[in-house]
């Protein structure tokens, strides 16, 4: 009884169902979060006093760092339970968050990159943060080649799945590279263990970004599932009525 | 907390940081809007080979009914 909601879970026709009920609420709270957050880190924020008004730069980089992480997390564990549980639906997780990760990464750095110009005076350094960023990203790109790289989508997943557990290798590297090797890119502003090292007026529009983002990750991650079931279910009954937008009666 | 820009013109000129600001936020703003526009379009054309499929479907049964009044066994 206790694990009947992770095999419902496991379900693809379950999940596109129930899902679905979540879209529009998960949309409303990343478009209010992200611009308001944007306004008020880009207008309203006091200025730094060293990096000027280029600093603002912030209130994107770092959530898009944050997910670009949080991110990588989910594929390789979906990737893991789909290879421990056999579950179809953790693979389409896997999937969806490979791509979804690897524009979050992008952002990450190309925002780092037009901040370095007025800060640094590069636009880009071989600095250790930013090596394991570009690793992160050449990660993510792997899986996505890899998903599409086998005529078999069932020995696609299988291979994506292992290549993103390796590849968790890489991410403790990331969170400690600005420690270990300290040159150009400054430590963490925001720390869970000791106060962090940023004024509430700053910290404040940053943590509305930061949350904002989470929403929009899970909104999107939603999206690209449901289309990643529809596609590899398009045969049954139930997923040709969900493309003619008509709800069985059982699932409503 | 109050309005940092005297202006409009001051709030775009970012004091000389400007265009590297607004080339990153509105890079990210299309990034963005891309990893929600590719479902919408995705879905579509799911959409429509599901149509092209069933009209082979029905054109195909519809053929062997014909067959079938044309020679009876």
């Amino acid at each position: 009884m206790a694990w009947q909601w992770f095999h419902r879970l496991g379900s693809p026709r379950w999940f596109y169902w129930k899902t679905g009920a979540w879209l529009p609420w998960l949309a409303i709270a990343s478009g209010l979060l992200l611009s308001a957050g944007s306004l008020w880190g880009l207008g309203f924020a006091p200025q730094d006093a060293k990096q000027g008004d280029s600093y603002r730069i912030i209130y994107i980089h770092v959530p898009a760092a944050f997910l670009a992480l949080a991110g990588y997390y989910i594929m390789a564990i979906s990737g893991a339970i789909g290879l421990i549980w056999k579950m179809k639906l953790s693979y389409l997780v896997m999937r969806a968050a490979a791509l979804i990760g690897a524009v979050l990464t992008f952002i990450s750095l190309f925002t780092g990159a037009v901040w370095g110009k007025p800060t640094w005076g590069t636009y880009w350094v071989w600095d250790a943060r930013i090596t394991s960023m570009l690793i992160l990203l050449f990660l993510y790109i792997g899986v996505i080649a890899l998903s599409r790289a086998f005529a078999r989508e069932q020995v696609a997943d299988k291979a994506c799945a292992i290549l993103a557990l390796v590849g968790t290798v890489n991410i403790p590297i990331i969170y400690k590279s600005v420690d270990w090797w300290f040159t150009l890119h400054q430590p963490a502003t925001i720390k869970l263990t000791e106060s962090s090292s940023i004024d509430p007026s700053m910290f404040y529009p940053l943590l509305t970004m930061i949350i904002g983002f989470y929403c929009f990750y899970a909104w999107a991650l939603l999206l690209h599932t449901r289309n990643l079931v529809l596609q590899r279910e398009w045969r049954t009954n139930w997923a040709q009525q969900a493309l003619a937008d008509r709800t069985p009666a059982a699932d409503r | 907390m109050e309005f940092q820009f005297a202006g409009l013109a001051d709030f775009l000129a970012m004091n000389g940081h400007g265009p590297y600001v607004w080339i990153a936020y509105g890079v990210t703003l299309l990034a963005l809007a891309g990893l929600v526009i590719q479902p919408v379009l995705r879905r579509r054309r799911l959409q429509a080979a599901l149509k092209r499929q069933q009209r082979i479907q029905q054109r195909r049964r519809s053929a062997e009914k014909r067959k079938r009044v044309a020679e009876p066994a």
